[in-house]
């Protein structure tokens, strides 16, 4: 039964609405959170269109207030504390500001569909795939479950999902992030929406997934005439997928313009600060160097390095598969270089980054500033984790909530016994500036800094020790571009100046390229492709570093959008039954330091 | 960068103000802090704060039918059905349930402390052995243990805060076994580990803090429990032994006269939740204030 609705607000919301002019007419919007101060604005009168067929971006960094205008138009606000305070939201002839939770009801999905940034989050784990898609159609029209599952099937297939019959029996937890986008995508789009709403839909997929569901949504989007609104904080997204963008700043309206005359010509400070602050692919050249690595002092060295993880199962806890997340890695890392592994989630760069501060048991051979570190003939001693520290992704979580953050970094001086406490004291006040924050910063607590300051203290509790290498396991990769670049920014100056050399682990190929001296590619637990900026991103030779490269989306509208050849399938998995072993790859100098695996001993 | 953010000045006001500072801000801590000294000032001050002897059976306690006497009349809050004084006798078993209420419930809450951190933190054989410890004392009937344990010693006010503490500290170790376990997954521990910090180091300052709001919702909600437990087996004879008062006994003496004398249960029932209300109240808000991520919120 299609067509229109007989519900009670049938005559409210017909199903074929021909809309004159604008789909979408935000006015004036403002959004406010009720705090014990008083109303505190989130939002501040903000307006736009949006028109049939037409792909707005609402670009932002954190706290911009994109997300919670997305959230206003679904009608999602969270209660009671954060509201509507001022403008109107017309889609089409209705006012959805004044609308009910009944009436938002038949609208929310069925005509404005949302897709989230976690898709794991937003699926529910308890129930089938095809359930959950047969339900959202089913709650929308009035239709039985046989033929809504029809339907269901009908949108996994326009969402490519390969074996679309047998996604429908699947779990959420049986499919890649990918594919549970996909299956996002497949709700969101099913009942054929008019506005969809894709709210940092890729932010959590690897760079060569966000190529293909950024691909799917522009073609569905053809196909299907929908007006879409992406919110992201990716420029380069943002630049391949737009026709207009709108740029927001705290809550506040900062620009509005097509695509390609925003990016040549930004005409307020911050868009350009924001432009400019986004690392971007260049060719690994034109990069200056302040400082030369010392070529005859390796900080470390890795030898034929493996990490398997034992998988139990069977009713007496048996070893029946293993993960194979490290294979056979070597490398060296020279004082002070900057060093980086790249790749996407899973093939290892984080477990690797472990086994070198002893949190995970290794096989083969590791050695930081000439030290063994390797069981049987070496082991992890104190002198030895003085000389390498780690600075994890999300400072929030790597911070004790319950401690000062003085204490915090100077933790790492008492466990040690460096220094008397008051020597102790002066080295943190030291550090503290050292990494930009101020000395009376001491006495407060992790949660009152902002993100980037925090990675900063994360930072200044590394160097504490005077190490050799500093592990940096995706510590940018949780920041906004602006305070990304001045972190980065903050890591060269310490190679320079400190002589430290950084093991940069990210799968930004873009932030890679911008700080690296050396880069390594890693796939599936092994490294593929290893050399300096220039060989990897200049003339990468190994299929694997191309797709990755070709796959990062460019900030430069302008720019020809290649067709990729589309990649078939997910990355095959890492866990193997136990007697299985896995082939090793043949990595070959094909000049100055420049190796690559083979690609027929990789399959 | 570093303007970025401002940090609001009232939440760095708030961060130097001292524990007593805030509790003093909070009335209903105030009042549950006052409660709690209340019932410490009875079970201290008890000889001075009634005329009669708590044991002693009075001629002039019963009517002369030897229904006990209601509430009001030289007996404030009335007599037992043996002529005694309830109010006196409410007033020394205070102590009784102090003394079980802290004692035993603070010896439950530090086995089960010790077992709960000790399994979650370790894990591997450790791990297993102590919860598999912990879930066979589960299983087992807990009253009967205490029967068992109580019949095996001489029963004592000290043996049976033993014995309640002997079977009460499962569930806090249960309890604090999973937030240990999840704790030592979260990254700042992984950051400890990596800095060279040994396990002791990261059990107490990193690790016990964090633990520190479970374990006193854990305390205060034990003491009505434990309270209660105490009340029961001094009515199985195994608990405080008679004529000695307690909340419990005074209770599980008079139950059966409910109808006919509901003073003599409602009077050491109120005193019951009060304390555990108490209790609840002034953890509740040392918790608030003992965790400094919700400082500048309130």
């Amino acid at each position: 039964m299609n067509g229109e609705k007989t519900n009670l607000f049938g005559a409210l919301v017909p199903k074929s609405a021909t809309f004159t002019g604008p789909v979408l007419r935000v006015d004036g919007l403002s959004i406010s959170v009720n705090t014990e101060s008083g109303l505190k604005p989130l939002v501040h009168e903000l307006s736009f269109d949006l028109h049939r067929g037409e792909t707005l971006a609402i670009a932002g960094e954190s706290g911009s207030g994109k997300s919670l205008t997305s959230l206003a138009i679904m009608g999602l606000l969270p209660p009671p504390a954060v509201r509507v305070t001022g403008g109107s939201i017309h889609f089409g002839e209705l006012e959805l500001t004044a609308l009910g939770e009944y009436a938002l009801r038949q609208i929310r999905g069925n005509r404005i569909a949302m897709i989230f940034q976690e898709p794991m989050t937003s699926l529910n784990p308890v129930m089938k795939i095809g359930t959950q898609l047969s339900e959202a159609i089913c709650a929308h029209e009035a239709i039985s479950f046989k033929e809504a599952r029809v339907r269901a099937l009908e949108a996994l297939k326009s969402v490519r999902l390969s074996e679309p019959e047998k996604r429908l029996n699947q779990f959420p937890h049986e499919l890649s992030g990918g594919m549970r986008q996909r299956v996002m995508i497949a709700m969101a789009i099913a009942l054929k929406p008019d506005i969809l709403i894709a709210d940092e839909p890729t932010t959590a997929l690897d760079v060569t997934v966000q190529r293909e569901v950024l691909d799917l949504l522009r073609d569905l989007q053809h196909e299907m005439g929908t007006a879409l609104i992406l919110i992201t904080h990716d420029m380069g997204v943002v630049a391949e997928m737009a026709d207009r963008v709108l740029v927001m700043k705290g809550g506040h309206f900062v620009e509005e313009n097509d695509v390609v005359s925003l990016f040549a010509n930004p005409q307020q400070a911050y868009t350009s600060d924001l432009l400019e602050a986004v690392p971007s692919l260049g060719d690994g050249s034109g990069i200056a160097r302040a400082y030369k690595p010392d070529d005859d002092t390796l900080v470390a060295e890795l030898e034929k390095v493996v990490v398997h993880f034992d998988v139990r199962s069977g009713v007496l806890g048996r070893v029946t598969h293993r993960v194979h997340a490290v294979e056979n890695v070597s490398l060296s890392i020279r004082k002070g270089e900057i060093f980086s592994l790249v790749g996407e989630s899973g093939c290892g760069k984080s477990t690797i980054a472990k086994s070198m501060v002893g949190l995970v048991k290794h096989s083969g051979r590791i050695r930081i500033n000439g030290h063994d570190i390797s069981a049987p003939h070496g082991k992890m001693t104190n002198q030895v984790r003085r000389d390498v520290q780690m600075v994890f992704q999300d400072p929030m979580a790597s911070l004790d909530p319950r401690m000062r953050v003085g204490e915090l970094v100077r933790e790492p001086l008492v466990i040690h016994g460096v220094g008397n406490p008051s020597e102790q004291k002066k080295q943190v006040g030291y550090l503290f500036e050292r990494v930009g924050l101020s000395r009376d910063q001491v006495e407060r607590y992790p949660h009152e800094f902002s993100g980037g300051q925090r990675q900063r203290i994360c930072i200044a509790r590394a160097l504490a020790l005077n190490p050799k290498l500093i592990i940096a396991d995706e510590s940018v990769s949780a920041l906004d571009v602006t305070v990304q670049a001045k972190v980065l920014e903050l890591l060269k100056e310490l190679v320079s100046e400190l002589g430290v050399s950084f093991l940069f682990i990210s799968h930004d190929m873009a932030v890679v390229e911008n700080i690296s001296d050396r880069v390594g590619v890693m796939y599936l637990g092994q490294i593929v492709e290893m050399g300096n900026c220039e060989q990897i991103f200049g003339s990468p030779r190994h299929s694997y570093t191309k797709k990755l490269i070709s796959a990062v989306p460019t900030p430069d509208p302008s720019r020809e959008r290649q067709s990729l050849a589309r990649l078939v399938g997910d990355i095959p998995s890492a866990v193997r039954p136990i007697n299985e072993t896995v082939p090793h790859v043949v990595l070959n100098n094909i000049g100055n330091g420049h190796m690559i695996a083979t690609e027929d001993s990789f399959t | 960068m570093t303007n970025s953010e401002n940090i609001d000045p009232a939440i760095a006001a708030t961060a130097e103000r001292g524990v007593i500072a805030q509790f003093a801000r909070r009335k209903l801590a105030l009042f549950g802090l006052f409660l709690v000294l209340l019932t410490l000032g009875a079970a201290i001050f008890a000889p001075w704060l009634t005329a009669f002897d708590p044991n002693e059976q009075m001629f002039d306690g019963l009517t002369l039918q030897g229904a006990p006497m209601p509430p009001g009349g030289p007996f404030t809050l009335g007599t037992d059905l043996l002529g005694r004084d309830l109010l006196t006798r409410i007033l020394y078993g205070a102590r009784t349930s102090l003394i079980i209420g802290v004692a035993a419930n603070g010896l439950a809450l530090l086995i089960g402390t010790i077992v709960g951190v000790t399994a979650g933190y370790f894990r591997g054989w450790i791990g297993s052995a102590l919860m598999r410890l912990t879930d066979l004392m589960m299983a087992f009937p807990a009253l009967l243990l205490a029967i068992c344990l109580a019949a095996i010693f001489q029963p004592s006010l000290w043996i049976v805060a033993l014995v309640i503490a002997i079977v009460y500290w499962v569930q806090t170790a249960r309890v604090l076994y999973a937030e240990t376990a999840s704790l030592s997954e979260r990254e700042f521990i992984a950051a400890e580990r990596t800095i060279g910090a040994s396990h002791m180091r990261i059990l107490l300052k990193h690790i016990l803090p964090h633990l520190v709001p479970t374990i006193i919702v854990w305390g205060t909600l034990g003491i009505s429990t434990t309270v209660l437990l105490e009340a029961t087996l001094s009515f199985l004879g195994v608990g405080v032994q008679p004529p000695t008062p307690s909340w419990g006994n005074i209770i599980f003496e008079n139950q059966t006269y409910f109808q006919a004398a509901p003073w003599l249960v409602f009077f050491p029932g109120l005193a019951i939740v009060c304390l555990a209300l108490a209790f609840n109240l002034v953890g509740d808000a040392l918790r608030e204030i003992l965790d400094p991520t919700q400082r500048g919120r309130d």
